[in-house]
C-alpha cells in the first residue's frame, strides 16, 4: 500500500520529462524524417501518460484519496480564494485573546456580490506549516470565525466556508481555552443564521475540526478530497492497534467523497480536473465557483427563517437506525 | 486490599473494592453513599437506570424512543458483533437513553448516557435521541437535562456520527431560541465528539469531581506538550479553572442543584404552563 502520492506521481514525473526531453531534440533535430519520427514517439508518450494519469487517478482507492487529498502541491484554501473572489479583505482576532493563523477570514466579493468567507489555511514549507499549525485550528479560530458569522448576519451577507485541515489542535493550551466549546458554539453560531451557507471540502475535512465550520445549507466536496469522524491511522490505532493499518481503516470509514455522497451526506461531489487538483488550480477554482454560486443561488431563493429552518432539517434527518 | 473471597471463589456481595484507594467497602453503605467511597470519595461510574434512580422523583421517570435501534451502515468491521455484545452486556439498545421526568415536581426532558454500552460513543441513535430529547423540551416548554458520560463519537459509523454533533447542537439552537434551559452534567469521562457538541453549549454546565473532561485522548495532547500539562490536566477540575463549565458537584448534592437550578432558570415555563392551564 502506498506511503505517498508521490509513489505513482513519480513515473508520470518521469514521463513528463521524457517527454519534455523529446520536444527539445524534435527542436533541434534537422532531418526532416528523423523530426517526424520523434515526434511520433513524443505523440505516443504523450498519449500513453494520459492514460496512465487517467486510469491512476479514476481508481484512486481510499487510502490514496487521503494522501491525494493530504498532497502539499493541492491548492489550499488561500489558493482558492485569490481565484474565485474578486477581491478578499483578510480580517482578524477573537477580541478575546489571540489570533490563529489556521484560520483565514474575512469579507470577499463574488461576482460583484458581497459574501463572508472562512477557511482552514495549509502551509507549505516547514516555515508556513508552523505559522499555519497544519491548518489545526485552537479555539481563537473558531471564535473569529464566529465573528465573522455574526457579522454576516448584521449585514446580511451569504457564507462560504473553505475546509481543509487535519483535525482541532489538540495541544494543552487549546484544551485550556475550550477548544470543544469554541468548535461546538462555531456550529451553534452557524446554525442561528439567517442568511445562506454553503461549505466546501477541498481537501482533509478532519473530523470536529472540520464540522466546526460545516454547519452549512450545502456541502460540497471536492472529488479527491476526505471527510472522516477520526483520522484513518488514530482509528486503526485504537481498532487494531496498529496506526499502519490506516489503509484498512480508511476503506471502512468510507471517508470518500462519493461515499460521503452514496450515504446523502454531502449535495455535490466536484469534478476535479484530469489529474487532480494539482495539475490545474485554476480549473478546480472555476468548478469550484460555478458550483458554489449555483447552490447559493437556490439557497438564496428562500425567506431567511426558512433558510435557517432547512439548514436544521438538513441536518436533523442524518443518522441511519430503525424504527420510530 | 482485594475484594474478599470466600472459600467458593465467588465474590462476597456484601462487600465492594473502590477502584481508585482499593479499600473495601460495604454494599449497602457504598450504594447509601451513591456509589461515592467513603474513603476517597471516588464516584465509581454509574449505569443510567442508577443516575435515574438517585437524580429524579421516584418512579417518575417515563422512557420514551425505544423503538430506535442502530444498523451498521458501513457493514464496519466487527461493529455488529461489538453492538451485540454490549446490547447484552447493558441490557440497552444503544449507549443513551431519553425521556421525561419529575425533579420535584416539575416536568424535564432528560437524556442520559451511559459509559457501559461501547464507551458510551454517539452514532446514529444516541444522536437522534439526545436531539429528540432537546426538541421534547424546546417544544413542550420542559427544563433539558442530559447527563453526559462518553470518550466522543462512535467510529464504527463513520460520517454519520461526525453528523450528529451538528444535529444535536443545532437542537440546543432550537432550546435557545425557544427559551428553554438546558443543564448539561459532565460525568467521567466525557470528551471528544461529545464535548464538542451539545456538551459544551448548554446553558449550565455541572460535572462530578475528577471526571476526565478533554477534546482530545489524554495521550495525543500529552504526547505533544508533556511538560505544559497540568497533574490534573483533563479533569473536571482543570476544566473549571479554565472557566468552561460552572460547578463542580458531589454526587450527594446533584439533584438538589438540579432542582434550584430548574426552579430558577426554568420558572418562566412553569409561569406560563399555569397560565395555559
Amino acid at each position: 500500500m502506498a506511503k505517498s502520492w508521490k509513489e505513482w506521481e513519480k513515473p508520470i514525473l518521469e514521463l513528463e520529462e521524457g517527454i519534455d526531453k523529446l520536444e527539445q531534440l524534435i527542436a533541434v533535430e534537422r532531418d526532416v524524417e528523423k523530426k517526424a519520427s520523434l515526434a511520433l514517439r513524443a505523440q505516443e508518450y504523450r498519449e500513453k501518460l494520459h492514460k496512465f494519469i487517467d486510469v491512476r487517478y479514476s481508481r484512486l482507492g481510499p487510502w490514496e484519496k487521503v494522501l491525494v487529498a493530504r498532497a502539499e502541491t493541492r491548492p489550499y484554501t488561500l489558493d482558492i480564494i485569490n481565484a474565485v473572489f474578486d477581491e478578499f479583505v483578510e480580517l482578524d482576532g477573537d477580541r478575546r485573546i489571540g489570533t490563529d493563523h489556521a484560520v483565514v477570514a474575512g469579507p470577499a466579493s463574488l461576482e460583484g456580490r458581497p459574501v463572508m468567507v472562512v477557511g482552514q489555511q495549509k502551509g507549505r514549507n516547514i516555515q508556513e506549516r508552523g505559522y499555519r499549525n497544519f491548518a489545526m485550528a485552537k479555539p481563537e479560530g473558531y471564535r473569529k470565525a464566529i465573528r465573522m458569522f455574526e457579522m454576516a448576519e448584521r449585514f446580511r451577507m451569504p457564507v462560504v466556508t473553505i475546509v481543509d485541515t487535519p483535525a482541532a489542535d489538540p495541544g494543552v493550551e487549546s484544551e485550556s481555552r475550550g477548544i470543544s466549546e469554541a468548535i461546538a458554539a462555531s456550529m451553534l453560531s452557524m446554525f442561528s443564521l439567517t442568511v445562506p451557507i454553503v461549505s466546501v471540502i477541498i481537501g482533509e475535512g478532519g473530523s470536529g475540526g472540520a464540522i466546526g465550520i460545516a454547519a452549512a445549507n450545502r456541502v460540497l466536496m471536492l472529488e479527491h478530497s476526505v471527510y472522516s469522524v477520526i483520522p484513518p491511522e488514530g482509528c486503526a490505532a485504537i481498532l487494531w492497534r496498529d496506526p499502519a493499518k490506516g489503509p484498512q481503516a480508511a476503506a471502512a470509514l468510507k471517508l470518500t467523497a462519493q461515499s460521503a455522497h452514496e450515504l446523502g451526506l454531502v449535495e455535490e461531489v466536484i469534478p476535479e480536473p484530469f489529474g487532480g487538483a494539482h495539475r490545474d488550480p485554476g480549473e478546480t477554482a472555476d468548478r469550484i465557483k460555478e458550483a458554489m454560486l449555483r447552490h447559493l443561488a437556490e439557497v438564496a431563493m428562500s425567506s431567511p427563517e426558512a433558510i435557517k429552518q432547512a439548514r436544521y432539517d438538513r441536518f436533523r434527518i442524518l443518522g441511519r437506525f430503525s424504527g420510530q | 486490599m482485594l475484594v474478599r473471597k470466600p472459600a467458593g471463589g465467588q465474590p462476597n456481595p456484601n462487600f465492594v473494592q473502590c477502584v481508585n484507594c482499593k479499600k473495601t467497602l460495604f454494599t449497602a453503605e457504598f450504594e447509601a453513599s451513591l456509589r461515592v467511597c467513603q474513603y476517597c470519595g471516588h464516584h465509581h461510574r454509574l449505569n443510567w437506570r442508577q443516575r435515574v434512580a438517585f437524580t429524579f422523583d421516584a418512579d417518575s421517570f417515563v422512557e420514551t424512543d425505544t423503538g430506535i435501534s442502530s444498523l451498521d451502515p458501513l457493514e464496519f468491521p466487527e461493529y455488529a458483533e461489538k453492538h451485540q455484545q454490549a446490547q447484552a452486556k447493558t441490557g440497552m439498545v444503544d449507549s443513551v437513553i431519553c425521556g421525561t421526568a419529575l425533579l420535584d415536581g416539575r416536568p424535564v426532558s432528560v437524556a442520559v448516557s451511559d459509559f457501559h454500552f461501547m464507551g458510551g460513543s454517539m452514532g446514529s441513535v444516541s444522536g437522534e435521541k439526545v436531539t429528540r430529547a432537546l426538541e421534547r423540551g424546546a417544544n413542550e416548554g420542559m427544563p433539558v437535562i442530559i447527563f453526559c458520560a462518553s470518550g466522543g463519537a462512535r467510529m464504527q459509523e463513520g460520517l454519520l456520527s461526525l453528523m450528529q454533533m451538528a444535529k444535536t447542537t443545532a437542537a440546543v439552537e432550537l432550546c435557545r431560541t425557544r427559551g428553554v434551559p438546558y443543564i448539561a452534567v459532565f460525568t467521567d469521562p466525557t470528551m471528544a465528539g461529545v464535548l464538542a457538541s451539545y456538551a459544551s453549549v448548554a446553558d449550565v454546565i455541572l460535572a462530578e469531581p475528577k471526571a476526565l473532561v478533554g477534546f482530545a485522548g489524554a495521550r495525543v495532547s500529552k504526547q505533544a506538550q508533556v511538560h505544559k500539562a497540568p497533574d490534573d490536566f483533563q479533569t473536571a477540575e482543570f476544566v473549571f479553572r479554565s472557566g468552561m463549565l460552572d460547578r463542580i458537584v458531589p454526587r450527594r448534592e446533584m439533584r438538589s442543584t438540579l432542582v434550584s437550578l430548574v426552579r430558577l432558570l426554568g420558572g418562566h415555563l412553569h409561569l406560563e404552563a399555569k397560565k395555559v392551564g
